[in-house]
């Protein structure tokens, strides 16, 4: 097929990966024919998927297809839960994170979360963010307060709350208190962030300029998006996987998958449509 | 896959889209009209007919201007994706095409209110034969535009070649007339302008085919070897 210079038929913000067959070094994240079962229930079947490090994915599907339980596998969440039981493999490092030897708090701090609701800590602005620093046994006041700039600055947030940063955290807004527990997750400078829907309760301009914040994120983070809202996915990611009733559906790079995607499902799914 | 336009969970955007579709399939047979009539006005030598072709092409316009709005709002309202947001972007291309087919058509009808020489008509006859294969080719382009038949659209997007060949043709003989006649230039210049707009017609309507197959197929074939596009695309 003749081709006029290729380079043109790329978007040129991102590099298209073949997703299949990531390297080592491209890799932040494999997951490996995971099955979940609630109880009797199997909420995910045989997914098997590659993350891409330094790139934003979106996990996308109608309600009850499995997208967040699979974010959730990703930090081991559905720990908490007692009648949830996994098979397959996560692998970060090479490393299975289901393995027995692995400290679970350990890969938290590796895989940070950001919920739907902002749920900023009854503290003041500073102390929220310094928590995770805290608790690593960290008191040096300068790296404290290094760590906080870099933070709010990295959330988008420093210049709107660097003259309170002892007001309580409850006094901003929705938009700015996501970005404050996005500052927390990424004070501890994880390798992953995952975002369980971070827009879903907020304001349309507040979710832009998270959607912004995201998009400045992934030159230092592997981003790991849910979101029930498609055109978000478009927007801020780079692949986008679709779910339905736990199966992976289509994964591609999210280019391909809003304009011309392989499977019917999907098709009918980003478009709106039923049966 | 299935490109049904309807099934959207919204009844309304179904109806956008069906609309749009019915719009453009309207605009394309009036200019199938223009043009048809502007072949035969050159024919009959109508020059009443010219008048109308003329008159019948700000309707043309009005309509491009019109669906190009319909493509507007339906993008910034329903954001749509995939199939949806190629049917939008095939149509706002489609009608692009249409409205110069019909400024082509109007360039054609002007030649009916010249007066033409008696020993131009076998000219005249060459002409209209190649007109009404490019009329052909426009009426079955929109046909497999309102069926969404990458198949059938191909079959136009070959045809072209056809039509190119006449084109070769018909400019050798008009240079041929010319050269033995230099007084007749001025006047055979229209005839020439004519037959570059049917050629120019011709490729227009491959151009449609091409959104036709875009939209069907979701690959773009613009530039690319019609073999290559016959066996990677059309056959898959």
């Amino acid at each position: 097929m003749i081709t006029v210079a290729p380079e043109m038929n790329q978007p040129a913000t991102s590099l298209q990966l073949d997703l299949e067959n990531l390297s080592a070094e491209q890799t932040a994240l494999e997951i490996k024919d995971l099955d979940l079962y609630y109880g009797d229930k199997q909420a995910l079947s045989n997914i098997s998927m590659k993350i891409p490090k330094g790139q934003v994915t979106a996990f996308i599907g109608p309600s009850g297809c499995g997208k967040s339980t699979l974010l959730r596998c990703i930090n081991r969440m559905n720990d908490l839960v007692d009648t949830c039981r996994i098979d397959g493999q996560i692998l970060l490092h090479n490393q299975n994170i289901y393995d027995k030897s692995v400290d679970v708090a350990a890969l938290r701090r590796n895989v940070g979360m950001v919920f739907q609701r902002p749920n900023p800590f009854p503290k003041s602005i500073y102390e929220n963010v310094v928590y995770g620093l805290r608790l690593q046994g960290i008191k040096d006041k300068r790296k404290l307060d290094e760590v906080v700039e870099a933070s709010l600055r990295g959330a988008a947030l420093w210049d709107e709350v660097k003259d309170r940063l002892h007001d309580s955290a409850f006094g901003l807004s929705g938009g700015q208190q996501q970005r404050l527990v996005i500052a927390r997750a990424i004070a501890i400078e994880p390798e992953v962030l995952l975002l369980d829907e971070p827009t879903s309760a907020l304001d349309p301009i507040s979710t832009l300029v998270i959607e912004e914040l995201i998009n400045d994120l992934k030159n230092k983070y592997t981003v790991v998006i849910v979101t029930h809202n498609m055109q978000q996915a478009a927007r801020v990611s780079d692949q986008t996987a679709f779910m339905y009733m736990g199966e992976l559906i289509e994964y591609s790079d999210t280019n391909t998958l809003f304009t011309t995607p392989k499977k019917k499902k999907t098709e009918d799914y980003i478009t709106g449509r039923y049966g | 896959m299935d490109h049904n336009i309807s099934k959207h969970i919204s009844g309304n955007f179904n109806q956008e889209l069906e609309n749009v579709r019915n719009h453009v399939l309207a605009m394309g047979g009036l200019v199938e009209q223009q043009l048809n009539s502007a072949l035969d006005a050159v024919n009959d030598n109508n020059a009443e007919l010219a008048k109308k072709v003329e008159i019948g092409d700000y309707k043309v316009n009005a309509m491009e201007v019109s669906i190009d709005e319909e493509c507007t709002r339906i993008i910034a309202k329903r954001q749509p994706a995939a199939s949806d947001l190629r049917l939008v972007v095939a149509i706002a291309k489609t009608i692009a095409d249409l409205e110069r087919i019909g400024d082509e058509a109007r360039r054609i009808a002007k030649v009916a209110l010249e007066s033409t020489a008696k020993d131009q008509q076998g000219l005249l006859g060459n002409i209209d034969n190649m007109g009404r294969h490019v009329s052909q080719m426009l009426h079955d382009v929109l046909d497999a535009f309102a069926r969404m038949d990458a198949e059938a659209a191909f079959r136009v997007h070959k045809e072209d070649a056809k039509v190119d060949r006449e084109y070769e043709a018909l400019t050798r003989q008009i240079m041929t007339y010319m050269m033995e006649d230099p007084r007749s230039i001025p006047k055979v210049m229209d005839l020439v302008w004519s037959v570059r707009s049917l050629e120019r017609i011709g490729d227009r309507c491959q151009n449609i085919a091409e959104y036709v197959i875009y939209f069907v197929k979701g690959k773009d074939i613009r530039h690319i070897a019609q073999d290559d596009i016959e066996r990677d695309i059309i056959g898959k």
